[in-house]
């Protein structure tokens, strides 16, 4: 067996400079199969975290239906049980209670539609940073009856901090709601869509100005570690009566048209990827081709002088596979430096094009991509090289399998 | 004793094409210690006879009993362990694996028959040396001269022990003094070691140098000499 593969080794190298070809194009392939894949996976990596954390969650708990219908009459109060679930549950960190509607926002002649959320502002804080995205004065804390505003609606009303703002809506079950409210921060979000509509009011606050004491409309839940996502949200589940009082709801089914845009995005890069492959297939089967063909008289005298068949089908083998890992290894060795760098140094491509500046930030983030750092794409692109030329080398088996010596070393 | 013995051996090349008759019924007996020359000009089957005796291709009709087995009926597989085995093949040209070194073309057969590490590197240096290249041993086939390699051809077919060498035209590729120099070294182990060597030419120089010369022509023997 080892002379089997020292053979295979040595006959890999008898063509140095086709090898070098056959090797490079593999590299090549590898290379750009883990860099796209990379930087697609961290796009949309970032994508996700960013929706997930600038303000929906991991997941949430509503009253049943309220997803669909998102009206404060769908309120709820947190009851004793959801406080222990809070508590039991090993991955949660906390909930992070939410009283969101719609409202009219005003100062002096101008007024504009805003999305009032009444929320607990220091685990809010330290769930969605939204303490960090202060731009002007300050954040809010549990106990000021104060609004933190986000610059968009702020420019609009040309409202600035110290200011008071006057808030006009529709309650809890059609109660009146009127309000006002000094600004005591300015919060900038990527997304000017974001921007023009988000306002902040302290929990207490909000559940007054919208006549629903004590309710509430939402409970995100911040996550221990995100990867325990799913047996949170089964426990979850599991716990809570979801036939008739709760929705539990991970982002995922929150934000369905997201997943789908992921999901498209990543078909038309497989799309890409198989034509490279193909491309690839091709270029390694005319290698074996040619291999196969200028080696027929010295497998013909292999035969005669007594190698089996079966011997010399494994060295062949072992060489094209060998062949397809030394191109797939240094493809991902070569590829390594680039991810990385882009990983580190993540791409604003809103420093390229205007339109996909804007066209992300419909969908409220800001182009700035790192690429993944994930093995998984490492190991995936590789794989699928090696499969395709341990298939590709079965070509030259079927041709050992029929092989005569006679026939072989006539020329 | 009959080390090889064919009875009307046929061989019919296209048989459903273009039929060409290249055997037409051959019956020759070759005993242990043979020194023999097949003979004949380009075509007349000598390739054909060669590798039907050596188990390298089936014949159409007739029967071949080497070493006492009837080689007609084995399979694929096991002509090929048959070949390992028993016969030591030398060709016209290349005989060699490039890939390999002297010493390890001519160890491979016995590492396929999986002898001991110790027995192969005796045999070897015993044979390379019997061959006239003890000091090439770890030289790659590209870099020894035609001479050379058809020598080496000659201590691999010898490497596991066979009933008897077939070489087909083996100097046909070789200038007159690595001709005599080959056959000194095959005439010289067939009379120290009594290995029977069949060998197909059309040199007269290798004729004369070979004790039976079997003259076949459109696949037929027409003379048969003992010298
Ligand atoms: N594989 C083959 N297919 C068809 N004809 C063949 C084949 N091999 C040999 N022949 C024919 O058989 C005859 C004998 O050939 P061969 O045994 O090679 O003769 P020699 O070795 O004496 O030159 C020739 O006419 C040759 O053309
Ligand atoms: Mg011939």
């Amino acid at each position: 067996m080892s002379t089997i593969f020292k053979l295979a080794w040595r006959n890999i190298w008898r063509n140095k400079r086709r090898t070098l070809i056959t090797i490079g194009s593999i590299l090549f392939a590898v290379l750009f199969a883990i860099f796209m894949q990379s930087v697609q996976r961290g796009a949309w990596g970032k994508i996700m975290n960013d929706v997930v954390n600038f303000y929906f969650g991991y997941g949430q708990i509503h009253t049943k239906g309220y997803w669909d219908e998102q009206s404060i009459n769908k309120a709820f109060e947190p009851t004793d049980q959801l406080q222990k679930l809070e508590v039991e549950g090993e991955n949660i960190n906390a909930f992070v209670p939410r009283l969101e509607s719609y409202a009219l926002a005003a100062f002096r002649q101008n007024s504009t539609g805003v999305l009032v959320v009444g929320t607990h502002p220091e685990r809010e804080a330290a769930m969605t940073n939204l303490g960090d995205r202060i731009i002007e004065g300050e954040y809010f804390q549990t106990g000021d009856k104060a609004v933190v505003v986000a610059s968009g609606v702020a420019e609009n009303l040309e409202i600035g901090v110290g200011d008071t703002l006057v808030l006009v809506s529709q309650g809890y079950h059609g109660a009146n709601a009127a309000g006002k409210y000094p600004v005591k921060g300015l919060v900038k979000f990527g997304s000017p869509d974001l921007n023009k509509q988000m306002v902040y009011l302290p929990l207490a606050v909000a559940q007054k100005f919208y006549g629903a004491e004590n309710k509430l409309t939402s409970l995100a839940i911040h996550l221990k570690d995100k990867e325990e996502l799913e047996s949170t949200m089964s426990f979850l589940k599991s716990e809570l009566d979801t036939a008739q009082t709760y929705e539990v709801m991970d982002w995922e089914r929150m934000m369905p048209e997201l997943v789908q845009a992921r999901e498209v995005d990543a078909v038309g890069g497989y799309i890409i990827l198989f034509i490279l492959y193909v491309i690839i297939t091709f270029g390694i089967f005319g290698t074996i081709l040619m291999m196969t063909k200028e080696r027929e008289y010295e497998m013909g005298v292999l035969l005669s002088i007594g190698m089996k068949r079966q011997q010399m089908g494994i060295m062949i083998w072992l060489e094209i596979v060998m062949l397809g890992m030394l191109g797939a290894l240094s493809g991902m060795v070569a590829v390594l430096p680039f991810v990385y760098y882009f990983y580190r140094n993540p791409v604003d491509f809103g420093k390229f094009s205007d339109d996909m500046k804007a066209a992300y930030e419909r969908f409220g983030f800001e182009p700035i991509f790192p690429t993944a750092l994930d093995w998984s794409v490492f190991w995936t692109q590789a794989i699928i090289v090696v499969i395709i030329t341990c298939i590709l080398a079965i070509y030259p088996l079927l041709k050992i399998r029929k092989l005569k010596p006679v026939e072989a070393m006539r020329g | 004793m009959a080390v090889i013995k064919t009875q009307n051996v046929t061989k019919v090349y296209n048989p459903d094409t273009i039929p060409v008759h290249a055997l037409n019924g051959i019956n020759i007996e070759i005993t242990q210690g043979e020194f023999t020359a097949i003979v004949g000009p380009s075509g007349s089957g000598k390739t054909t006879l060669l590798n039907i005796i050596g188990g390298l291709d089936n014949p159409t009709d007739g029967y071949i009993e080497v070493g006492g087995q009837d080689i007609s009926k084995l399979s694929d597989n096991e002509l090929i362990e048959f070949r390992k085995n028993n016969i030591g093949f030398v060709f016209q040209a290349y005989n060699l694996i490039p890939v390999m070194t002297a010493k390890e073309n001519v160890e491979f057969v016995m590492l396929l028959q999986n002898r001991p590490q110790a027995e192969r590197d005796q045999r070897v240096k015993e044979l390379m040396e019997a061959v006239g290249i003890g000091d090439k041993m770890d030289k790659r086939p590209s870099q020894l001269s035609g001479g050379q390699q058809q020598r080496v051809a000659v201590a691999r077919a010898l490497a596991p022990k066979p009933h008897f060498i077939l070489a087909d035209e083996p100097t046909a590729n070789l200038d007159s003094k690595s001709t005599a120099n080959l056959l000194d070294i095959m005439a010289d182990l067939n009379q120290k070691e009594n290995i029977t060597f069949v060998f197909s030419t059309h040199d007269q120089r290798v004729i004369d140098r070979a004790r039976r010369v079997i003259t076949i022509d459109d696949g037929l023997v027409i003379s048969d000499e003992t010298r």
